[in-house]
């Protein structure tokens, strides 16, 4: 088991939802490793990336691959983030300078649920009141990483909460970035059958492990009115978890 | 293409009845197909030897189709090499004409439909009749196929049913599938027996021994390649297999990716035409293979993986937006996925590049894929191609998508992303006059509230608790 970790938050948490990093943080340290958070993160270039703005991604890309220089796993609380340095970190310096602290970057990434699950077999106790819970796993977490498992598990752990599955549970929100701009209709008809999905669990919260997805099927609950709330996974788990 | 492709997508998206439809059959779909590969390790396992045995025939397609071709002349096949569509489209003329044709029958094939070919024949006063049942269908409705394996399946059995009613008046009206199947049975039974020829595609070329195989559910397609005198098949270049050994894989991955069948009711294996002694047959069977674009693609080493595709239509039944749009909103002969990275490489990124900006890469497409065509990275490659300036490659179009705005904005954020001190103060400040930032954002606030800038930033925050950098 590794004693220290780093801690890649992510543009979006960084801004958004900082306590989701801060939990997963705790999360790990309270196993009793090292987190190391690298002040000078800023984001892992995917969104130039998935934009085709390659040359622009792998400047922004290229400035992170420093921040890791001891061996330990970098754990990212966002699925689709891990899966751009695990899996695509490697063809985006292809035959550049940097491919090789690239591919080993690639290859100490970790989505923060399965570091949980997989390497630190963490053993949650749940100290809060019963709860009807959703998971939206984000189609990166669960295709890319192939972690689908992971938040399952973990929210299994949670005696006092009940997970609810939605219809269609594996298909995509309709978020996928600069989609959401570029092809507004299609990603609105898609968030919309989500959020109905979810709202027919009676769930009173959706977590997920994305953040990306997060903005849309909460901003979009919020938009139509009263609805579960949301969270990203890793406040909840340390919510519920947490000694007061 | 941007204004038509938003405006069909306006127009699917605002048809309820189809919406419903398309995700009942969808789900049905993707049911079946499960229910077929109940063993995950065994489906990974065929679906990495379907892979290897396209990309082995890919890597040396040039020798095979020479191979095959060798071995047709011996089996008495006359193959023809076509460039382009219309150079194919005539050559098909030529061989009709010479052969005094008026009449033809058609098996399903997506690569005529590529062509245009009933237009381009029926235009020359020759009548085409589509004896597929789901293409017989959209060919009574004027339309082209939505599905590149269940052509008219946009349309509900009573929207059918209404058609046949239209269409065929003297027969009573019934939306019974098997009564309705009849009717068409009774209708192409009569032109089979009347046509002077019959047009096919081809599944699989194998180059080992020269053969055509066909694979189908209804016996329409073994009826129009025995029947008529003549026989014409038309394909794609890169549909060839090294050896007989190779088939029965992809076959089994082809029929239950596509439908959830083990197996479909006919597979018909076609080596040429009727032997002295033999009582059916045609007396003449012609191939013509098309290339259209795919010896481009064939160039590209990561783009070349888009020819493996065996068109089983799994992509298709698992895309959540081919969901939510149905096949015409795409605007070309192949939808979904595979048209998706397919037709801006066939027709330009000009004109088709939307179409790889189109997906949100759920990857559920590159999920199923039985021979592993990583569908989301060549939607993201295309995507690049349809930006990139540096003017290498083969991909048509290249840097035709490219708006000085966006380009602009990239550049601005890469190198404010790149320089962590400013990134920081960049931060700090948006979270600090975060109420000042606007909370209309264009179309995501059409339907979802802006995202909230919190109060203070993650890396301020890790300060505070501790955290540190080394
Ligand atoms: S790309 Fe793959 S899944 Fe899609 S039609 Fe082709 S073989 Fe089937």
């Amino acid at each position: 088991m590794p004693r220290t970790v780093y801690f890649f938050a992510t543009c979006l948490v960084d801004m958004f939802y900082p306590n989701a990093g801060l939990a997963g943080m705790a999360l790990i340290k309270r196993e009793g490793l090292k987190v190391i958070y690298p002040r000078n993160q800023t984001c892992c270039g995917q969104p130039a990336y998935n934009a085709g703005y390659r040359d622009e991604a792998r400047k922004v890309a290229a400035a992170q691959l420093d921040l890791f220089p001891g061996n330990h796993p970098i754990v990212v609380p966002s699925g689709s983030c891990a899966g751009m340095m695990k899996h695509h970190y490697p063809d985006l310096f292809f035959g550049k300078p940097e491919h090789a602290k690239a591919v080993d970057v690639a290859d100490r990434v970790w989505e923060l649920t399965g570091f949980l699950t997989d390497v630190l077999n963490i053993k949650l106790k749940d100290l809060g009141e019963p709860l009807r819970v959703a998971l939206h796993t984000s189609c990166s977490t669960r295709r890319e990483m192939g972690m689908a498992h992971a938040g399952e598990s973990l929210l299994a752990q949670l005696d006092a909460v009940e997970v609810v599955e939605q219809t269609h549970k594996a298909e995509c929100c309709g978020f996928g970035g600069s989609f959401a701009v570029k092809q507004p209709e299609i990603s609105s008809a898609m968030v919309r059958d989500k959020t109905e999905a979810l709202r027919a669990t009676e769930a009173s919260l959706v977590v997920s492990q994305d953040s990306g997805c997060l903005m849309n099927i909460g901003g979009a609950i919020e938009h139509q009115g009263e609805g579960p709330k949301t969270q990203h996974i890793a406040e909840f788990l340390w919510e519920r978890t947490r000694e007061r | 293409m941007s204004g038509e492709f938003h405006d069909s997508v306006v127009k699917a998206l605002g048809d309820d009845a189809l919406r419903q439809h398309l995700r009942r059959a969808m789900d049905s779909l993707i049911e079946k197909r499960l229910a077929v590969f109940p063993d995950q390790d065994a489906l990974q396992a065929l679906r990495r030897y379907g892979m290897a045995i396209r990309g082995n025939a890919l890597s040396k397609l040039p020798q095979l189709l020479e191979r095959f071709e060798a071995r047709c002349e011996e089996n008495g096949v006359h193959v023809h090499w076509a460039e382009t569509t219309d150079e194919a489209n005539k050559i098909v003329f030529e061989i009709l004409q010479s052969n005094d044709v008026k009449r033809l029958v058609k098996g399903k094939s997506m690569v005529s439909e590529e062509m245009g070919l009933n237009h381009f024949l029926e235009d020359k006063g020759i009548e085409c009749l589509e004896s597929d049942l789901g293409e017989f269908i959209i060919q009574l409705a004027g339309e082209t196929p939505s599905h590149i394996v269940m052509p008219a399946l946009h349309k509900s059995k009573q929207e059918i049913a209404e058609l046949f009613h239209e269409k065929f008046p003297d027969i009573p009206y019934s939306d019974d599938v098997d009564e309705l199947t009849a009717v068409a049975r009774g209708i192409l039974r009569e032109k089979f027996m009347q046509a002077d020829a019959g047009i096919s595609g081809v599944n699989f070329l194998i180059a080992e021994t020269g053969t055509l195989c066909l694979v189908e559910n209804e016996g329409n397609g073994r009826m129009s390649t025995t029947v008529p005198r003549l026989h014409i098949a038309v394909t794609g270049i890169e549909k060839v297999v090294e050896k007989l050994a190779d088939v029965p894989p992809l076959l089994s991955l082809l029929t239950r990716s596509a439908t959830g069948q083990p197996i479909t009711t006919y597979f018909n294996m076609i080596k040429g035409p009727r032997q002295p002694g033999e009582k059916d047959g045609p007396q003449e069977v012609h191939l013509v293979l098309l290339d259209n674009g795919r010896s481009r693609i064939f160039a590209d080493e990561e783009l070349q993986a888009t020819l493996r595709c065996i068109r089983c239509g799994a992509c298709i039944n698992h895309c959540p937006i081919y969901t939510r749009l149905g096949g015409h909103a795409y605007g070309t002969v192949y939808p979904g996925p595979i048209g998706s990275i397919l037709e801006p490489q066939k027709e330009g990124l000009e004109r088709l590049g939307e179409l790889a900006e189109a997906s949100t890469l759920c990857g559920a497409c590159g999920e199923v894929c039985p021979v592993r065509i990583p569908i989301p990275k060549l939607l993201n490659r295309l995507r690049w191609e349809g930006v990139r300036q540096d003017g290498t490659g083969e991909t048509s179009g290249q840097g035709r998508r490219r708006k000085h705005s966006e380009s602009l904005a990239w550049k601005g954020w890469s190198s404010l992303a790149s320089r962590p001190v400013l990134y920081r103060i960049a931060v700090k400040s948006a979270c600090r006059f975060r109420r000042l930032l606007p909370q209309q954002l264009g179309p995501w606030t059409h339907v979802r509230k802006a995202p909230e800038i919190a109060e203070k930033p993650l890396r301020e925050l890790v300060e505070v608790q501790g955290f540190t950098d080394e």
